[in-house]
């Protein structure tokens, strides 16, 4: 149901592609929490969130050596029973050392947040300089924030039209639009703003939940909202575009259900690298824990994995 | 009009709440004369695995705490056990001591916390060490807590036994999982409610009850624990030595031989603390 409130444009747009029903979705969600996933199925399930991750770091006080000791864990996670993440995610001014610890044709990606991230809020040509410089410093894929400010005032044609010209930037590259769902506020502006960016993005791009860098992130809530716009999107187009959870997600547990909830609404295509990501720094470090404790049948000690921790 | 009486859930105190086990299971407990009392959770694996997370969370804000800190909370814990000493007594009746035996083992469990309450800001006098060396440098030892440390209490004194084992762990720092006496469980859900009230950190502290045989494998293996402190027989001493060595971890075995000696004085030592802290020695230069 759309509030009457609402401007008329987010109306127009929600009358062609369908409101989300909010207890529906948070109903379903709540299922996928309870199944149940163990012993060789738990292995296959977490060796594939492994490949799905982009490792990343996005701090103020990162390095060229901090960034090349992450390139170092990408490529060898923890042994050789483990696969490769699927990229690194790191700002713009540290692509080139990414690109230089990596070296290419290794199969890891680099990712870089680009368009004045996390908040956006700098000129439209800044925001495309931004992007061009790190495509031509070497990265693959390009995270992009849209313009919330613009979304939210009702001017959906600028989003499209910022979206689509970032996209014209890339080149190559592929693109991640986020959405930064927490700031959206409602089912509703997620879905629309899901449709606003699946419509201007080629197949191969991604649409992906927040930054990370505020409050509420990723949720299987907002993450079947968008799986589901992507699904009726590709009903729609023949267009198959992905899905990148960002920010929260700690745990093996966690990812398991982002993994079903995939499954569920998208099916074993989009169970792949090319077409669902998870972003996290912390995730990686609880996957190889609970891999080993699959392996070794003993629970495992968080600082056993290059975990910052104290001695506890 | 006659009045239904309201008996407690009984739910062990794990990260600073009263949980039930993920399991959902529960076992029975009757008291002395083979009434049934109540259901008491059968925690598993996973229950532990979870208790050890809490431990490690609760460790490092535990550890910063001044060693006074650390010694005020433990008598305040003590404060609670004799507070709540008639209840405890009736509880140990219930479950088939006499009187005179129940309160000496509930003065004595007030008594253990209160003198390793004294030992908090102490024992580093007393195991740290400025050591003699041949060269212009100042060299000393001081400890530190090893971090989480698994207690399996013995089934009687199942109140002092598990204070007994837990007190000296904690004082340094360290923090516990421990899993109950299986015969009397509920001395350690009225301790978790003790330790609630006590200003001791959520997850300082963690109880379980359930069963020695479902518990001690992962007892010994999880690689999180840095320690084992236990009062168990041959069999599951063998089992936690072996899984220690696959995880190294320090593994001490209470020695009280019967129920009566965890009374005596000699039950309590500045070297039980020893028992769970790691040593750093520092080379420091002096100046010519």
């Amino acid at each position: 149901m759309v509030a009457p409130s609402s401007p008329p444009a987010l109306r127009r747009l929600l009358d062609a592609i369908g409101t989300v029903d909010a207890v529906g979705v948070e109903e379903r969600v709540a299922k996928y929490a309870t199944r149940s996933i163990k012993k060789a199925a738990k292995v296959w399930g977490l060796r594939k969130a492994v490949s799905m991750v982009d490792l990343t770091t996005l701090e103020g006080k990162d390095t060229p050596g901090k960034v090349a000791s992450l390139c170092q864990k990408a490529l060898r996670p923890h042994d050789d029973s483990v696969p490769r993440v699927a990229a690194v995610c790191v700002y713009p001014s540290m692509v080139r050392h990414a690109r230089r610890a990596l070296g290419s044709g290794n199969g890891v990606r680099i990712a870089s947040v680009a368009t004045a991230f996390p908040s956006g809020q700098a000129p439209l040509r800044t925001r495309l300089a931004e992007v061009r410089a790190a495509v031509a410093d070497g990265a693959d894929e390009v995270d992009m924030v849209i313009n919330r400010g613009a979304f939210l005032a009702g001017d959906f044609g600028r989003v499209q039209d910022e979206i689509a010209a970032v996209v014209t930037a890339c080149g190559a590259a592929a693109l991640k639009v986020i959405l930064e769902v927490s700031e959206l506020e409602t089912y509703d502006n997620i879905r629309a703003a899901s449709f606003l960016a699946l419509r201007v993005i080629r197949e191969g791009d991604f649409i992906k939940t927040s930054t990370g860098k505020t409050s509420l992130n990723a949720t299987l809530g907002n993450n079947q909202v968008m799986l589901e716009a992507i699904r009726d999107h590709y009903l729609d187009t023949g267009i198959a575009v992905g899905m990148k959870p960002a920010g929260g997600i700690r745990t093996a547990k966690q990812a398991l259900q982002f993994l079903v909830a995939v499954k569920e609404t998208l099916g074993d295509a989009w169970l792949t690298p090319a077409r669902y990501r998870f972003g996290a720094s912390s995730l990686l470090n609880d996957l190889l824990r609970q891999l080993e404790k699959e392996r070794t049948g003993a629970y495992q000690a968080p600082y056993y994995f290059s975990e910052a921790a104290e001695s506890y | 009009m006659s009045r239904l009486p309201i008996t407690k859930t009984p739910k062990p105190y794990v990260g600073g709440a009263f949980i039930r086990s993920e399991s959902g299971r529960t076992f029975p407990v009757r008291d002395a004369s083979g009434a049934f009392y109540a259901n008491v959770p059968q925690c598993t694996r996973k229950d532990l695995r979870n208790a050890v997370e809490a431990a490690a969370k609760a460790g490092p804000g535990w550890a910063r705490r001044t060693a006074y800190n650390r010694g005020q909370i433990l008598y305040r814990l003590g404060e609670m056990v004799e507070a709540r000493r008639d209840e405890l007594v009736g509880m140990l009746v219930r479950f088939g001591e006499s009187r005179t035996a129940a309160a000496r083992e509930v003065e004595t469990a007030a008594d253990r916390l209160v003198y390793y309450a004294g030992w908090a800001d102490k024992y580093e006098q007393v195991l740290g060490n400025v050591n003699p060396v041949a060269s212009p440098h100042f060299n000393f030892t001081v400890t530190e807590p090893m971090g989480v440390v698994g207690v399996i209490a013995p089934d009687v004194p199942a109140l002092l036994g598990l204070i007994s084992l837990v007190a000296p762990v904690i004082v340094s720092g360290n923090t516990v999982v421990a899993l109950a006496s299986e015969r009397l469980p509920y001395a350690a859900i009225l301790l978790g409610e003790m330790l609630a009230t006590s200003d001791l950190p959520g997850g300082v502290v963690n109880l379980l009850t359930g069963f020695r045989a479902e518990l001690v494998p992962t007892f010994a293996t999880h690689a999180h624990l840095r320690g084992l402190s236990a009062a168990v027989g041959a069999a599951e001493r063998k089992a936690l030595q072996l899984g220690a060595a696959e995880s190294v971890k320090r593994v001490h075995f209470a020695a009280p031989e019967s129920p009566a000696a965890w009374l005596a004085d000699d039950a309590q030592s500045a070297y039980a603390i020893r028992e769970f802290l790691e040593f750093k020695t520092t080379w420091h230069p002096v100046g010519a």
